[in-house]
């Protein structure tokens, strides 16, 4: 009697875990691109790279103005929230700063002044050894295989900002508060964030996905070229090969996607 | 076994309490929500997939193209009638279903879900 109600409770308590793995295996084997008679695909327009980089030419951007309209473009179509006038809260994904600010490891005591005193664009340099995406604990960042993007996942994103950290180039931003107020022109096809979350720029993922280039490429009208770093015949080689090219601190070894013709 | 009576005294009383939320609701269940399909909507006829499978696995499925769209830059979703479909909750989904408060809203109220997604992919109304 004793030993059958053991071995009855035994059983019963094996099969309950039984019964209660099946539907987790199933939950952890879910998650592919198939399903019932459906696939996904990359769409057919879709621009594709080894890597994606960027050549900015600063000759061509003197001025502010000449800037304004580029930082203007992308602020538009990403919901950036413009509008917070505390500096600390600040949301950037491509902004101006000075030449001792975008390049301090390449400050000469007497500087060429035309070049010192021209405004340089920033964004995110899209590393191909990204120290933000080895700092991410979540794997909300990441670097895309595909093309060499350095993305981020804001569904994952737990707000740590350890890759603010590790960044050396402030190019990430963190939302300290609800950003939706703060949107001075929504753009309904894109996504905002909320807050807890960091942002930056994202090469415009969402546009080369469709066939368009990136869209402070379109704004500038000529001045910044974008292409694959590794196709030889690409726009962005051939403006390497022709013209002297500097990187934001190249000496980190991060090896920064975006190059500026000084 | 000396105190019988108040064991199982105590046992009734502790079974009325505990199915006290049963038998009280009995009969008042809220009646299942009504959708309203915009015109959009109803002139499509079938949704992404059979409507069976969107009821019981839009959850799922959105999370495919979650996955995909974000981490993979899979953006293009075949149906099993091998048509095409950008897969975008915003520019997709809500496109057709833009009564989000007479569509989607009314059944996860009624489920008691509340999912996430409107933190970001549509203006917050109230702007909190």
């Amino acid at each position: 009697m004793k030993n059958s109600r053991r071995r009855f409770l035994q059983i019963a308590g094996v099969s309950a875990l039984g019964l209660g793995a099946k539907p987790m295996l199933n939950a952890f084997a879910a998650g592919g691109g198939e399903g019932p008679g459906y696939h996904v695909a990359t769409g057919e327009d879709a621009l594709t790279a080894k890597q994606w980089a960027m050549v900015i030419d600063t000759r061509k951007l003197q001025t502010a103005e000449a800037l304004e309209p580029i930082v203007e473009a992308c602020n538009k179509i990403h919901n950036i929230p413009t509008a917070i006038e505390n500096k600390n809260h600040e949301i950037k994904w491509i902004w101006e700063t000075h030449y001792h600010n975008a390049f301090t490891d390449k400050t000469n005591n007497f500087l060429n002044e035309k070049v010192a005193h021209r405004p340089f664009l920033l964004l995110c340099n899209h590393c191909e050894n990204p120290p933000c995406v080895q700092a991410c604990p979540t794997k909300a960042t990441f670097k895309r295989e595909s093309d060499g993007i350095v993305l981020m996942d804001f569904h994952r994103c737990i707000g740590c900002r350890f890759c603010m950290a590790a960044c050396p180039f402030g190019a990430r931003s963190f939302n300290f508060r609800d950003p939706h107020p703060f949107i001075e022109e929504n753009n309904k096809e894109f996504p905002t964030r909320m807050k807890g979350v960091v942002e930056k720029c994202n090469f415009c993922a969402e546009r080369l996905a469709v066939g368009k280039m990136p869209a402070c490429v379109e704004a500038s009208k000529g001045a910044i070229a974008f292409g694959d770093l590794y196709d030889e015949h690409s726009e962005v080689r051939e403006l390497l090969k022709e013209n002297y090219t500097i990187r934001r601190k190249q000496t980190l070894g991060t090896e920064p996607s975006v190059y500026y013709i000084v | 076994m000396k105190d019988k009576n108040k064991i199982l005294a105590g046992l009734a009383i502790f079974i009325v309490v505990i199915t006290f939320p049963f038998w009280f609701n009995l009969g008042k269940a809220a009646p299942a929500p009504e959708l309203e399909l915009t015109e959009k909507a109803k002139a499509a006829k079938t949704c992404v997939m059979s409507k069976e499978f969107m009821t019981a696995e839009h959850m799922q499925l959105l999370d495919v193209w979650r996955h995909n769209v974000v981490r993979g830059g899979e953006r293009m979703f075949v149906n099993p009638d091998g048509r095409q479909f950008n897969m975008s909750l915003s520019n997709t989904c809500l496109d057709c279903h833009s009564n989000k408060e007479k569509f989607c809203d009314r059944c996860h109220d009624y489920a008691s879900v509340r999912p996430y997604c409107w933190d970001c992919h549509i203006d917050n109304p109230k702007g909190e």
